[in-house]
Formats: C-alpha cells, sequence, structure tokens
C-alpha cells in the first residue's frame, strides 16, 4: 500500500509540473508584457535596465525554473490589483470553497445513489423515467440561469432566503445564518454532480444487476432486499466512487458561476475577478491551487477504490 | 445481422433485403422518440440562426430609451429591454452567435482531440506517454480555471471565446479516439494495408481514423452542448462575447441587474440556452445508442 502511495503521489507532482509549464506558457505568450517597457516617455535605456532587473531578459527556462522554485513554497507572488501576497489571499478564501462545494457534493451523493439504485431495479418504470428526464435537465440547465431563477422565486416572490453573501450584514450571525446563504448556492452546484451521479450509480447497478452471482444469489432463494444489499449494491458503488474523480474538477468550475451568483466570497470569484482586472499573479496561483485540489482529490478517490475493492491488487 | 433476424423473422418465401448501414442506423435512431423530437427542435432553431437577420423584427441593437421595460406588446412581441432594445430580435440574432460559437469550438476540439489521440495510438510508446500525459495535465486542470487564466491574457471576443472553449473541450475527445486506435490498429485489414507497404499517414487517415468515426460524432454532438454551456457561462461573467453583440448568455447578464423588478427578461434567454443544451445532450445520446452495435446487443440481452 506504502509503495502505491508514493508512485500515485510522484505521479501527482509530475502532473502538476505539466499543470505548471501550461500555465507559464499561456502568461508567458501574453501580448505587449509589462506596460512601463511600453512606455514612450520612458528611455529605451532605462526600461532595457528595469526589464534587466526584473529578469525579463533571461532565457525562458530560467524564467520558468524562477516561477517554479517560488511556487513550491507557496509564493506566486503579489496581487496586482490588492497588493497583498497571493497565497494570503488564496488562503483566505479555500474555506468557503471547500464549505460550498463539499455540502454541493454531499447532496449530489445523499440523493443521486439512491435515485440511481431504484432506477436500475424499477428499469423502465415511471420513477426510472423520471429520474432518467430529470438527469438530462441536471446536466443541461445552465448553473447561473438556475441560479437566477431560484433567486426570483425564494428572494425575491417569496422573500424566504437570501440572494447574496455569506453572512447577514450587520448582524451578530450564528451557523444558522450561515445555512441559510449556503442554501441556494449548494442547491445550484449539486445539479449537475447529481445528475451525472445518478446515471452512472443506474448503469453500474444495472450491469452488476446482469452479473451471474444475483442470478444465483436469486436462484438460492435469497430475499430481494439481501441479494440487493449485500450481493448487488456493494458492488454496483464502486465504480462510481471512480466517477468522483471527473466530477470534482466539474464541481469546482461550476463554483466559479455560483459563486458569482450569489456574491460567494470563495476561489471562483477570485478568479472572474482576478481574470477581469487581468490579475496574472492572482489567476496563476489560484489555477495551481486548484489543480492541487483536484490532484489531491483524486489520490484520496484512488486509495479508496482500492481499500473499497479487494480484487484489486496492488503488486 | 443476426439480431435484426431475431426481431423480425424473415417471411417465408420472400428474400431477406441486405440493409445498408445507414438505413440500420436510422430505423434504430428512429425508435426513440424524444430524440428525433429533439433532432427537430435542433433544425428549427439552427433555421432561425441561419436567417437571423431576415426574421428579426427590429435591429437588436437599436436603442430607445423612450420605450424601456415595455411589456409584450403587437410591435414588440417580448417587450423591450433595460434600453429598450427588442427582446425577441435580440434572441433571434443572438441564437446565430450562441449556435455558431457551440459549432465552431467543438470543432476546434473534435479536431485537437482527434490528432493528439490518433498520433498517441497509432505511435505508442514515448509519443504516446507524452501526448497523454500532457492530456492527464490538462484534465487535471478545472476547466473554467483555464479558460479565464487565458481569456485574462489574451482578450475576451468572438474568436478568442470560441478558441478557449475549443482548446479547452478536446480532452475526452483524444481519449476516445486513442482507444478506438488501439482497438482497430491490431486488425486484419491495417494488417493488410501495412503489410502492402502503405505510408503510416495513409494507414492512419484512410484506414484507422475511419473506424473512429462514430465516437468521433457523438463526442461532437455532447460537444456541441458543453460549448454552447461555456460560452453562455463566459459570456454571463462578461469575459466572453462582449455587447452589443447580444448572445443568450450575455443577455443574461444584462438582465440579472434587473431580477428584482423584472425577472420576465431573464427566462426566455435561459430557457432557449437549456433546450439547446438539452437538445443535443439528447441527440448525442441517442447516437451512441444507435451507432454503437454493442451497446443495443448488450440492451436485448
Amino acid at each position: 500500500m506504502s509503495r502505491y502511495l508514493l508512485v500515485r503521489v510522484m505521479q501527482g507532482v509530475a502532473l502538476l509540473f505539466i499543470v505548471s509549464a501550461v500555465i507559464f506558457l499561456i502568461v508567458h505568450s501574453a501580448p505587449g508584457g509589462p506596460a512601463i517597457l511600453n512606455n514612450p516617455d520612458v528611455d529605451p535605456e532605462t526600461a532595457k535596465a528595469i526589464a534587466r532587473d526584473l529578469g525579463l531578459t533571461d532565457p525562458i527556462a530560467v524564467q520558468y525554473a524562477r516561477w517554479v522554485s517560488r511556487a513550491v513554497v507557496g509564493n506566486f507572488g503579489r496581487s496586482y490589483q490588492h497588493q497583498t501576497p497571493v497565497l494570503h489571499l488564496i488562503r483566505n478564501r479555500i474555506p468557503n470553497t471547500l464549505l460550498l462545494a463539499g455540502t454541493a457534493l454531499a447532496i449530489a451523493l445523499v440523493l443521486a445513489v439512491p435515485l440511481g439504485i431504484v432506477s436500475a431495479v424499477r428499469r423502465y418504470s415511471t420513477v426510472d423515467y423520471l429520474a432518467t428526464v430529470g438527469a438530462f435537465f441536471g446536466v443541461s440547465v445552465p448553473h447561473f440561469w438556475l441560479g437566477i431563477m431560484m433567486i426570483v422565486l425564494f428572494s425575491v416572490t417569496l422573500g424566504w432566503l437570501p440572494s447574496a453573501g455569506m453572512r447577514t450584514a450587520g448582524v451578530q450571525a450564528g451557523p444558522g445564518d450561515l445555512l441559510m446563504h449556503l442554501i441556494m448556492p449548494a442547491v445550484v452546484l449539486s445539479t449537475f454532480p447529481l445528475a451525472q451521479l445518478m446515471r452512472y450509480a443506474r448503469s453500474s447497478m444495472v450491469e452488476v444487476l446482469s452479473q451471474d452471482y444475483v442470478r444465483t444469489a436469486q436462484a438460492k432463494g435469497l430475499a430481494p432486499r439481501r441479494v440487493l444489499g449485500t450481493h448487488a449494491l456493494r458492488n454496483a458503488l464502486i465504480p462510481v466512487i471512480t466517477v468522483l474523480g471527473v466530477i470534482i474538477p466539474r464541481l469546482l468550475s461550476g463554483a466559479v458561476i455560483t459563486e458569482t451568483i450569489f456574491a460567494w466570497p470563495g476561489l471562483g470569484r477570485l478568479a472572474v475577478d482576478a481574470a477581469i482586472t487581468r490579475d496574472y499573479p492572482v489567476i496563476m496561483g489560484l489555477t495551481m491551487t486548484t489543480a492541487v485540489l483536484v490532484i489531491v482529490s483524486n489520490l484520496i478517490t484512488d486509495v479508496a477504490y482500492v481499500v473499497v475493492d479487494p480484487r484489486i491488487s496492488l503488486a | 445481422m443476426a439480431q435484426d433476424a431475431l426481431i423480425t423473422p424473415p417471411v417465408a418465401g420472400t428474400t431477406p433485403r441486405a440493409r445498408s448501414p445507414l438505413t440500420v442506423f436510422w430505423s434504430r435512431f428512429r425508435r426513440n422518440r424524444l430524440a428525433v423530437a429533439a433532432l427537430v427542435f435542433l433544425l428549427a432553431i439552427h433555421a432561425v440562426a441561419a436567417v437571423a437577420d431576415w426574421l428579426a423584427p427590429y435591429d437588436p441593437a437599436a436603442l430607445d430609451l423612450l420605450n424601456q421595460f415595455a411589456d409584450p406588446s403587437r410591435e414588440h412581441l417580448l417587450g423591450t429591454d433595460e434600453s429598450g432594445r427588442d427582446v425577441l430580435s435580440r434572441l433571434i440574432v443572438g441564437s446565430r452567435v450562441s449556435l455558431a460559437v457551440g459549432t465552431l469550438a467543438m470543432l476546434v476540439s473534435i479536431t485537437v482531440g482527434s490528432l493528439i489521440g490518433a498520433l498517441a495510438g497509432f505511435y505508442g510508446r514515448a509519443t504516446d506517454g507524452v501526448l497523454m500525459r500532457f492530456t492527464d495535465g490538462m484534465l487535471t486542470i478545472p476547466t473554467f480555471f483555464l479558460a479565464l487564466l487565458v481569456l485574462a491574457v489574451f482578450g475576451s471576443g468572438l474568436m478568442n471565446v470560441i478558441l478557449v472553449i475549443g482548446f479547452t473541450g478536446w480532452m475526452v475527445v483524444s481519449r476516445v479516439i486513442r482507444a478506438e486506435v488501439l482497438r482497430t490498429l491490431p486488425q486484419e485489414f491495417v494488417l493488410a494495408a501495412k503489410a502492402i507497404g502503405a505510408s503510416d499517414m495513409r494507414v492512419l487517415v484512410r484506414h484507422v481514423v475511419p473506424q473512429a468515426f462514430a465516437s468521433v460524432i457523438v463526442a461532437a454532438t455532447l460537444g456541441v452542448a458543453y460549448a454552447i454551456l461555456t460560452e453562455s457561462a463566459l459570456s454571463y461573467l462578461g469575459l466572453g462575447v462582449q455587447p452589443p453583440t447580444p448572445t443568450w448568455g450575455n443577455m443574461l447578464s444584462g438582465a440579472q441587474q434587473y431580477v428584482w423588478t423584472k425577472p420576465h427578461l431573464a427566462v426566455y434567454p435561459g430557457v432557449l440556452i437549456m433546450l439547446c443544451v438539452l437538445g443535443y445532450n439528447i441527440v448525442g445520446d441517442a447516437l451512441r445508442d444507435a451507432l454503437d452495435p454493442r451497446a443495443s446487443r448488450a440492451r436485448l440481452a
């Protein structure tokens, strides 16, 4: 197990280097370059000296090495806009995004797995049909539009839920207040993973139900409940775990939209602000951070997969 | 085919007629009524987009500041927006931009994905290793953060949005194509082509890639759905197609500011985005079922 873990961690680190190279190349090929170098009022000799001092005349490999050697210790430089270290900005936002994405994933899992199983067991029934149509809507509805419609219904018309932020301004707010602010963004963010997980749970269960060992269990006269619970369910859930590897990057992408609609102070909203103000250090740091989050969650998923499924050997 | 014989046994005295693959495909696809309805809807909306300029009753950018937020009337069937622009005209002209961005971005990602997947599968070894690790790396970055980074660096605008969506959506395609190539390479007709001395390029283009056609069609259909959704999201954030060019996404971003007083303005563009994406997803799914002989065999079992 520890050997497997070591290999996977090393693969993750290698992936991060690929990601960092992609990000660096994109930003490096930005048209223009630092404004001061293009300023006609600055004497060309001075501009050259500044460029040399900033290290802009070094070969690209040297510049990349310099950026990476700082990035690995979490130094992504200072935000152009906020004049604070990028790491500081990101660290403040990470818990908010994890809370939102975690709640959304929990909602998705709690609803998707039972729905998928019922759909598979009662194939082509009304429940199955409704769930399938619902899943199509779940992957097709634009997050931002669903969010706006929920604001129209629950904030504007009914006045039940707050439409923006994490807490009510000016009030000594407790966890109940946070929960009220969390409901709508978490539900909106959960639609896509809910739909995808449900379809995977269904097809996985359908496949397991046609296996010989399920037929054997039925043939020897086990109660349907035991056949499902003991023989089918455990095997059906294993592939669902692997889908999490696909779902988690999508969840973080979805957080960008969801956080923007509901003014949720997380990583996604920081990214949108940084993109609009062209705050390169912030957006480079954020892209690296989300890649790290994805790799770590993939690692956890892989380990969980091995732990849950005894058929996989680690040799 | 064997399973067709199972469904409709040949009537005595008639010779069963051979059916072309296209006929087989169509007869399977047609059975899925939802998919046929979705296909009809998509054809209709593309037809509207094609003749948008002629169909739109007003200039979608014409301001009429004395006539803001007009209710639906005989002159303005869906009313006017915050600048007095005709909502119906903007929806019609916006359809063209949204669908064009979706289709073109899909073509970019299919091209890039097919190229990378085909080369990786065909040459194997180090080429495969490098290209697939690159694909993995791209899959590791949540697409939206990557898109924001690229748009921040190169600026937004129609062309950049198409390229960004195209270059962030090819990874799944390349994996699918690679798998198809690996499946096809050891088959006899490929070996035969190699044996008579066909060049790598010829083997790849004439014999291997056509085998992946069905997968590419499915991936392309689902790719349009992804691209329309992403374009609308980027335009909603103000980083996609810029006003005054109307797209469904940037219409929504305008409408959100008035959602407390004029919520209906936010409804129309969202419904259209959803119906188009839904249409492409349903058709893509039905195509996968109709084109994949293994899938239909599993269903019969």
